[in-house]
């Protein structure tokens, strides 16, 4: 215990040091985060700084070994950290897909030298990474993927195309899963490989979404050459990574709910104004805000308490589906009570004062929370199928 | 504090469920259901539960009782909601119990904490008027006359009242509330057993220009109101933890009954229909489980929000155990109607639970104040 207070009290006085006063304070909107990359953008100078000592020490990958680049903190002190963070409302160094969903699929099915090689970089921010998994023909059936690789001795040869890679157009690498044997049973056929992007034969198109943005893109592949030492886990068993990967996706886009802009509640005040007691105007508005407040609560100490499993290891392997399936439904309720507390000044698309739509903007993204990371429907069926158990499912 | 039980509180479930398991399943409830019995409940089986030393989990080691905290008593009550066990428990061994351990005198907790730890006492807290919980809207009084105070007023929902060895009464004083300690028996009280749906009993007590002496004043008179507050907060604490176990159990021998049905040649739990449902009620039911185990540790660390928990717990885990047990009558279909299968057992069970200490609305309007709109 005094171990990890003396460990609060160094982190405390590192970040005061370290931390740019640009880079406290909420961020303004999802443009504002720091992604890395050969191409990267910072808003200041300040958030380049920021990332560049936050992953010189490891820490944008607090509980990655150091060996592999990452702070090599336990659990608790990596509490600590994000605690201390909060405290000077720190923002977040750096934003990565690498960090988020590579990485802990590297740790557990790469090999030394792929660890060797890619953690590092995607600690410190250099490479930024993007995930190639859905088809045009490939959804929520994932597993029916057709992008096809072809043996080529060395290396092999990939054709095919990706839907709904987001940056793609602004990632230097991919994670892929690719078709290497056809003939097998449709799981059994996948690997899951890495290539560079500026690779010859690969193009990507942005998509624009319903919110006016492209964090999207088709990505396509024509005669790209993939090296081999480049096959993560075993050929051919890629679904194995695939699925372990989608436990780290589904849990960060369930963790989403977490980001909390101005309360909902004090928008409504704005808008409707109050009784004389206080209260909401409106009060079936006032109703709905209070039940998503009780299950805001209880999800948040549903997320908590799933850490604190896992650490005990009583895990249940149905969770991150749950989390995901529940965490996005309420970050889609929520965004939907923004819009009706804001009324018409949360309509406007293009003024200054909506800040060009951000509310308008954010509740159209988040109606691909419950689509993107597999549909809620699939989250459901996977909870389901440990649930009953039955022969055959 | 992790979310989750320590070895020893685990242990202590172990033990409650066990106990219950053998010598009071639901069969037990619905022996004293169908044999009217008088008191409603087993008075040695409760015997037993003291002996166990769940009778007085929160009564200090002192008094007889096991000195635990809120979230061994939460971990009793959701025992007790799995099995639908009618005890005193709520009542005695939580609600009235936590005020003789807060304000009561020496001679008053002598008196009865060690009878109620042994089981051998039934005491009743006498709170709510009315059909809704509205503590803060109570007009019985109790005004100052001879050396002590004269009560008027109409209680209702005073669980096991019926068969109460003491009764707790709260009444409005000139200055505030004031927490009375009374022997059923006194002349001018009435006391008429309410069978409640779920099998449970209570009853209304009509209070009619009752006299008692100064020393039945619990703790300060005017003073009341905070002791009655963190007795209410445990009862709602440990209420969300009853529904939690016994919406749990109604989810679970529905899960049972589902992969053993069949219709159309086929399990009907393989019909997405009902998985999706099933899955949804699971997370909500893992999701009133944290919400509940916060609230019960936020009570123990003496956390300032914990009101707020409390509030969030009661609501959280009384609409999620409404919707397992409506889930489980539907997904029994015909056989959920019957007396014969429990399920119905479990929905009346969550009813009263629900109701009791403020319905989820109650709670909801807590939440909001508390969040400021």
């Amino acid at each position: 215990m005094d171990d990890l207070e003396a460990f609060r009290a160094d982190t405390r006085q590192w970040l005061e040091a370290n931390c740019p006063a640009e880079c406290r304070g909420p961020m303004e909107n999802d443009e504002d985060r720091v992604w890395g990359g050969r191409n990267a953008t910072f808003r200041t100078p300040a958030h380049k700084q920021w990332m560049d000592v936050m992953g010189a020490r490891g820490w944008t990958a607090p509980e990655w070994p150091t060996e592999y680049g990452g702070g090599g903190l336990s659990r608790e002190q990596a509490k600590v950290l994000a605690s201390e963070m909060r405290r000077i409302d720190a923002q977040m160094p750096l934003s990565s897909f690498g960090i988020w969903m590579l990485g802990p699929a590297l740790l557990k099915f790469g090999t030394e030298a792929q660890k060797k090689r890619f953690l590092p970089e995607i600690v410190r921010g250099e490479i930024r990474w993007c995930q190639g998994y859905s088809e045009p023909g490939a959804g929520s059936d994932l597993a029916g993927l057709q992008t096809r690789a072809v043996d080529h001795g060395d290396h092999w040869i990939v054709n095919g195309q990706k839907v709904w890679t987001s940056y793609a157009d602004k990632a230097d690498w991919i994670f892929c899963l690719v078709r290497t044997d056809p003939d097998a049973p449709k799981h059994l056929g996948i690997s899951f490989v890495l290539f560079d992007m500026a690779t010859p034969g690969v193009s990507t198109r942005p998509i624009e979404l319903i919110s006016g943005k492209s964090a999207f893109c088709e990505t396509f592949f024509d005669d790209v050459r993939v090296e081999k030492e480049n096959l993560v886990g075993e050929l051919n068993r890629g679904w194995d990574v695939a699925k372990n990967l989608l436990a780290h996706e589904r849990t960060m886009i369930g963790g989403m709910g977490e980001i909390a802009g101005r309360p909902v509640g004090q928008i409504a005040a704005d808008t409707i104004g109050t009784d004389d007691q206080g209260r909401l105007a409106d009060t079936a508005l006032r109703a709905r805000l209070s039940d998503l407040e009780i299950d805001a609560a209880a999800f948040r100490l549903s997320m908590e308490r799933v850490g604190d499993q896992v650490k005990a290891r009583q895990v249940n392997p149905a969770i991150a589906s749950m989390l995901k399936y529940y965490g996005s439904e309420l970050n889609k309720r929520r965004m939907e009570l923004v819009m009706t507390a804001g009324g018409s000044d949360a309509l406007e698309w293009e003024s200054d004062r909506s800040q060009h739509g951000q509310d308008a903007r954010d509740w159209l993204r988040t109606k691909a929370n419950s689509i993107e990371g597999g549909t809620s429907e699939v989250q459901l069926n996977i909870i389901a199928k440990h649930l009953l158990q039955l022969p055959g499912a | 504090m992790p979310l989750i039980l320590t070895d020893e509180q685990t242990m202590l479930k172990d033990a409650a469920d066990g106990f219950l398991t053998e010598h009071a399943p639901i069969a037990h409830l619905r022996h004293l259901r169908d044999s009217r019995d008088a008191d409603g409940l087993s008075r040695d089986l409760w015997r037993g539960f003291g002996e166990m030393g769940l009778a007085g989990v929160i009564i200090p080691e002192a008094h007889g009782g096991s000195g635990l905290g809120a979230v061994e008593a939460g971990v009793v009550a959701e025992s007790l909601g799995r099995t639908l066990t009618p005890s005193p428990f709520l009542g005695s061994s939580i609600l009235s119990a936590r005020v003789l351990i807060d304000a009561g005198s020496d001679a008053q907790q002598t008196a009865w904490l060690p009878r109620i730890a042994a089981g051998d006492a039934i005491l009743s807290l006498a709170v709510d008027e009315g059909a809704k919980h509205a503590p803060s809207r109570m007009t019985t009084t109790a005004e100052r006359s001879g050396n002590g105070f004269r009560l008027n007023g109409e209680k209702g929902f005073v669980l096991d009242g019926h068969i109460a060895d003491a009764l707790i009464v709260a009444a409005k004083t000139d200055g505030g509330t004031t927490l009375f300690l009374i022997d059923p028996a006194t002349a001018g009280i009435e006391i008429e057993r309410t069978v409640m749906v779920d099998a449970h009993n209570a009853a209304r007590i009509t209070l009619r220009d009752v006299q008692v002496d100064a020393d039945a004043v619990i703790g300060a008179v005017d003073g009341g109101e905070e002791t009655l507050n963190v007795a209410l907060n445990l009862g709602r604490a440990c209420a969300a933890a009853s529904l939690t176990g016994a919406g749990d159990q109604a989810f679970q021998i529905t899960l049972d009954y589902i992969k053993t049905r069949k219709q159309f040649g086929k399990l009907i739990g393989e019909f997405q229909a009902l998985q999706h449902r099933s899955a949804h009620l699971f997370t909500e039911i893992e999701l009133a489980r944290a919400a509940t185990l916060a609230a019960l540790q936020a009570l123990d660390a003496g956390r300032a929000d914990a009101p707020f928990a409390v509030a969030v717990a009661k609501a959280k885990a009384g609409r999620v155990a409404e919707l397992a047990v409506q889930e489980g009558v539907q997904m029994h279909g015909g056989v959920g109607m019957t007396d014969a299968y429990d399920i119905g057992l479990f929905m009346k069970r969550v009813r009263v639970l629900n109701e009791w200490l403020g319905d989820p609305g109650f709670h909801a309007e807590s939440v909001a104040r508390a969040r400021g709109f």
